[in-house]
């Protein structure tokens, strides 16, 4: 496991816990805790709530013969089914899911300067995407409304707060303006999602954005 | 008093092969030497002991006392989560299924059975409910040779014991506030995490765990 220095909040393990974030948040937390042990067992303990919650949850009439029509489905199901969800090379299971691939396989688009994305799913909640920012690269300065949270699948960068690695994860409420800056040696390859559209403090970003959906 | 829960009537009906395998688990043996047992802690490690004899033996009997439990709860949870009665009760029929086909992945060192059950089923009614399959995090595969820690698997029963046990005394209000948010009342930018719930043994037992199981998979 790498060293992961920067940690994802409650708020968000407890939302994805309950089942109650957009799929987009739903990739990142479950990406990093796919790179966290730490992050895995604080998600754990806020699903042994939703445990406590279930037990409680009194109990309700079940259909006749509801246990038969079970043990008919269970008949001739595989035992040990394999694990469908292991990754490949710097994606985790959840994203090279959902990214179709590894990132060789990834149809990027570029957003000039070398900087490219790719869009994996957006809906009315929230977009998740890929990053790549070349090796001693700036993104884009940006502000955003609601939350964005990133995740570093490759290389590193900094911003004005602090160095982010692999596994690490920056959580940028709509008040932070930020201009990350990929750090020299290696391309930096990120997993962001944003539960509302990025706005962009220069002027040509600012106009390229609709066309970009982000 | 502990005996008398040893030898009550469900676990007499569990099948022979789930008792041979709790008696060869320790898992009973451990909980009666034990402290602080409480009746709670024996029913938890009666539902270990079912799944996995389930895992190990394919035991429909154990499956049958489990579904006994958990399935009207199941039921109950994705009712008042908003599924309709039919819907609830094919989604809980395959929640069922799938703690059948899933019994060999639960590690009791890392969560609870009814904590187990309650991650099938949440991600079931998502799948149902939203449509698609939603992002979960690797598994993390353990075999015989990374068996779990029984008496991490003791600790962890009994902390998740001590954590129901807390929420049920929460005041009104807050117990409430939780339910919603488990239930999917609440959206995300709703949830305050500030449960005021003694999560910190629980993380940090389940931390542990996790630690060993890497060690073994090295």
């Amino acid at each position: 496991m790498t060293t992961i220095r920067h940690h994802i909040t409650d708020d968000l393990l407890m939302g994805y816990a309950a089942g109650i974030l957009p799929r987009a948040f739903d990739l990142v937390v479950a990406t990093h805790v796919s790179l966290s042990d730490e992050a895995r067992a604080r998600l754990s303990s806020y699903e042994a709530i939703g445990g406590a919650v279930l037990d409680d949850a009194g109990e309700a009439d079940l259909d006749s013969n509801s246990l038969e029509k079970t043990l008919a489905r269970i008949q001739g199901m595989p035992m040990r089914e394999p694990s469908h969800n292991r990754g490949r090379g710097i994606f985790p299971g959840p994203l090279y899911s959902m990214a179709g691939g590894d990132p060789d396989d990834i149809k990027w688009r570029s957003l000039g300067m070398g900087t490219k994305q790719c869009i994996l799913h957006s809906d009315k909640d929230a977009s998740a995407r890929l990053l790549y920012i070349p090796a001693g690269q700036a993104m884009p300065q940006h502000s955003h409304r609601g939350t964005e949270m990133t995740l570093v699948l490759q290389g590193a960068y900094r911003d004005e707060s602090d160095r982010f690695a692999r596994g690490d994860i920056e959580i940028a409420d709509q008040d932070m303006k930020h201009t990350p800056v990929a750090e020299a040696g290696q391309d930096c390859i990120c997993l962001i999602a944003t539960d509302a559209p990025l706005k962009f403090s220069g002027l040509l970003p600012r106009i390229a954005q609709p066309f970009l959906g982000i | 008093m502990s005996m008398m829960l040893v030898n009550d009537h469900a676990i007499k009906t569990t099948g022979v092969l789930a008792d041979v395998h709790l008696a060869k688990s320790g898992l009973l043996r451990e909980a009666k030497r034990g402290q602080a047992v409480t009746a709670h802690d024996q029913k938890e490690a009666q539902w270990v002991a079912r799944v996995a004899a389930i895992a190990r033996d394919q035991d429909q009997k154990a499956f049958a006392e489990l579904f006994r439990h958990f399935a009207p709860r199941v039921k109950a949870f994705l009712i008042k989560s908003g599924a309709d009665q039919s819907l609830a009760e094919e989604c809980m029929q395959d929640v069922m299924a799938t703690l059948w086909r899933k019994s060999h992945l639960y590690d009791p060192s890392r969560a609870s059975v009814a904590t187990w059950v309650f991650t099938i089923a949440r991600n079931r009614k998502i799948d149902l409910l939203r449509k698609y399959a939603r992002p979960e995090p690797e598994d993390l595969p353990w075999g015989p040779e990374a068996a779990p820690d029984q008496a991490d698997a003791i600790a962890l029963q009994q902390d998740s014991t001590r954590l129901a046990e807390a929420i049920r005394t929460l005041p009104e209000k807050q117990r409430n506030l939780i339910e919603r948010a488990y239930f999917g009342d609440l959206t995300h930018s709703e949830i305050a995490a500030e449960t005021g719930l003694p999560l910190g043994t629980i993380k940090s037992r389940i931390r542990l765990a996790l630690d060993r199981l890497r060690h073994a998979m090295t």
